[in-house]
């Protein structure tokens, strides 16, 4: 029997039980087109079925930053590092969304393709990369509308200086989408068995943005504080984007470090679970 | 000799019953402590329950495959067998990659596409070519084979006109024959198949059953056929596994496999519907028998015999004629005849219709009577599998000889 199987080079084994690190990168490269696919497939099905179509990409910042700029720029008097309030927000809201896009959108993968994932076997990895990339899109047009803002602010005189950090942008953005990758893989894991958890997500979210620099500046935050506002890891990274573009936050090697290492640390970990489940999940939804 | 493609062995499968819910966590914290800390024996995984459903296991835990093994060889038509619940799905699931196993391992020699479903992940917004791309792809095809086959896809499918348009102004019949379209092109050495062809008309179902024949006499490949129709698997496939409680039963040919089922097929000779759909109306079939030319109840019959067949229904009343009709199949599901009331036009207002059949045609064998009322156009009640009748050999001509070779059904017919 052993030399008869050796004998026979078997191009799939399907096993029960697998090695952790068993993911499938090969499969998940033979796989791209369908990436694409689902991206124009998201992209498409998304202004066929508005009447705005993607001017919704722009109204939902501009709104938000107009809200901030009301309630935490006029009433509450918070400071936006000597910014206009306005290019301050816009800033923190174009970033933020799009890890929150990522976030929330990649933690409900499961649940929301529980029937295609219950009929055909591709990489499930694919869909939650699709998102990302999806998301990605939008982004992009946000941050033309972004770009757009701080020239019409650039030609009334305001004060700010884009910065050499420049270069990093799309480092941050690279960072961005897999924290965000990494997170709401982990959450789309553990929600196949305990759904309690994907109604903590979307205020989670939420909540999360104010333990981020989005509506203050770090140097704002009181010292107490500080330390925590900086264990977050966008933190770092929303406040390097700031100083890349308007020339103001925070940005050391350490707090973008930070960021990085525990980025590599939840994309790992998500691959990891996410890979674990996405054998059996079938069986529990 | 041609060489195993697929392998399986010593496949099992479970299945949690019950809700899962409440205490999962504390019992996930125990499972991982005891297998993966203290490396035991998984303890909620009880050894030797089959998957029997009319009896009550002792755990939670229940198995749909236990301990298959089997080889299928390149260039073979395999179809796969038994009852519902029998772990047919379970096996598609398994090799097609959806699920992973419990125990055991499936070798696998070549691309595997499996079609558990047509138009997987179809989007309605979409047009005809964008869901043939999306649905290929997601079937694991690479875009440029796709646009190689395109036109031939488009032409098999017969929608060329409806190509451009989003599949949400297709018509349920043209839906699946794009989606079947994609998936009968794939370029993959096994293909697995569920019974998606039970959708479709009849015409373009037996393009279907012709293509699945081509695909694995003439192109070599291999193919798993699940059905529940006895002489689909007949037609199509070279090779028969049976299944029964989630372990395996019988392997063979494929005429020897649908034999090995339906002899241990359970047959009812009483009333016992496979499925009964009852309208909201409540007038229902009740009773179904089988009685010969002196109304007595029989079990068997012979052929060239009178026979009756006595439907008893069960209503508040009736205030209309109705329509009654059975259907004869045999046991490899192939429909024999039609007796309706609608054929004779003569609707009853009765709850004991009786039907004669005053030289009953077909040859011995075992035939399952499909029973139905029906007002108007509105189906009343319908029992699948309703009874089985057994036929055994008769002297049909009263002569005492029977043709030296006959097929199906016996003629009546006169020489002058």
């Amino acid at each position: 029997m052993e030399n008869d199987d050796q004998s026979h080079d078997w191009d799939l084994i399907i096993k029960g039980h697998t090695s952790l690190f068993d993911v499938k990168f090969k499969d998940l490269w033979h796989y791209r087109d369908l990436l694409v696919l689902f991206v124009k497939r998201d992209f498409v099905s998304f202004y066929k079925q508005t009447v705005l179509g993607p001017l919704w990409f722009f109204i939902q910042p501009i709104f938000t930053t107009l809200v901030f700029s009301l309630v935490f720029g006029k009433l509450a008097g918070i400071s936006t590092d000597g910014l206009p309030k306005f290019l301050f927000y816009l800033s923190g809201i174009t970033a933020w969304n799009y890890f929150a896009d990522c976030l929330t959108k990649t933690s409900t993968v499961f649940r929301d393709n529980t029937n295609i994932f219950g009929k055909v076997y591709f990489p499930r990895l694919i869909m939650p990369l699709s998102i990302v990339v999806s998301n990605l899109v939008r982004f992009s047009v946000q941050m033309l509308l972004f770009i757009a803002v701080m020239i019409y602010f650039a030609i009334n005189g305001a004060q700010f200086q884009p910065t050499y950090a420049l270069v990093f942008f799309p480092f941050l953005i690279v960072l961005m989408a897999f924290l965000g990758l990494g997170i709401g893989l982990i959450i789309t894991a553990i929600t196949t068995k305990y759904k309690d958890l994907s109604f903590l997500v979307t205020f989670g979210v939420q909540l999360l943005m104010y333990a981020t620099t989005v509506i203050y500046p770090l140097s704002a935050a009181p010292e107490a504080y500080k330390k925590y506002i900086q264990l977050n890891p966008m933190t770092g990274i929303i406040e390097a984007f700031r100083f890349a573009f308007l020339g103001k936050g925070e940005f050391t090697v350490w707090s973008i470090g930070y960021s990085v290492v525990f980025t590599l640390i939840m994309l790992f970990l998500g691959i990891i679970i996410f890979n674990k489940t996405e054998k059996n999940f079938v069986d529990t939804v | 000799m041609s060489s195993p493609v697929i392998k399986v062995e010593n496949l099992s499968k479970a299945y949690q019953l019950g809700k899962i819910g409440t205490g999962t966590i504390s019992r996930d914290i125990e499972r991982f402590w005891i297998t993966k800390v203290m490396g035991k024996e998984d303890p909620f995984l009880k050894i030797g329950e089959t998957n029997d459903r009319s009896v009550k296991g002792q755990s939670d835990i229940v198995w749909s495959l236990k301990d298959i093994n089997f080889e299928i060889n390149q260039g073979e038509a395999v179809g796969i067998i038994g009852k519902n619940g029998a772990g047919k799905s379970t096996l598609l699931k398994l090799l097609s990659r959806v699920t992973g196993p419990t125990t055991g391992e499936i070798k696998v020699k070549g691309r595997i596409a499996s079609l558990l479903e047509v138009g997987t992940g179809f989007h309605p917004e979409l047009t005809g070519k964008e869901n043939i791309y999306l649905n290929g792809a997601i079937l694991g095809m690479r875009k440029k084979e796709i646009t190689r086959k395109l036109d031939e896809i488009i032409d098999f499918s017969g929608v060329e006109r409806y190509i451009d348009t989003p599949v949400k102004r297709y018509s349920s019949g043209m839906y699946v024959r794009l989606a079947f379209a994609v998936a009968a092109h794939l370029e993959s050495e096994i293909l697995i198949v569920d019974e998606v062809l039970a959708v479709g008309d009849a015409e373009f179902q037996k393009k279907c059953l012709g293509k699945m024949g081509d695909i694995s006499k003439g192109q070599g490949r291999t193919v798993l056929f699940v059905s529940h129709n006895m002489a689909s698997v007949k037609n199509i496939c070279s090779k028969g596994i049976v299944l029964e409680n989630g372990q395996f039963a019988f392997s063979g040919h494929s005429d020897a496999a649908v034999d090995f089922y339906t002899s241990n097929k359970e047959i009812n000779s009483f009333f016992k519907p496979l499925h009964q759909k009852t309208s909201p109306k409540n007038i229902k079939i009740s009773d179904i028998t089988i009685l010969n030319r002196d109304f007595k109840k029989v079990e068997r019959i012979l052929s060239g015999e009178t026979i009756n067949i006595k439907i008893k229904i069960e209503s508040s009343g009736l205030k209309k004629p109705i329509h009654f009709g059975i259907g004869i199949y045999n046991q490899d599901d192939v429909p024999q005849f039609h007796c309706s009331t609608e054929s004779l036009l003569t609707p009853l207002l009765t709850d004991e219709a009786i039907l004669t059949i005053p030289k009953w045609p077909l040859i011995e064998g075992n035939y399952y009577i499909n029973a139905y009322l029906r007002e108007g156009k509105e189906t009343l009640d319908y029992a699948q599998e309703a009874i089985w009748l057994t036929c055994e050999k008769g002297d049909f001509y009263n002569t005492g000889v029977l043709p030296s070779w006959n097929k199906g059904f016996y003629c009546d017919y006169e020489w002058r």
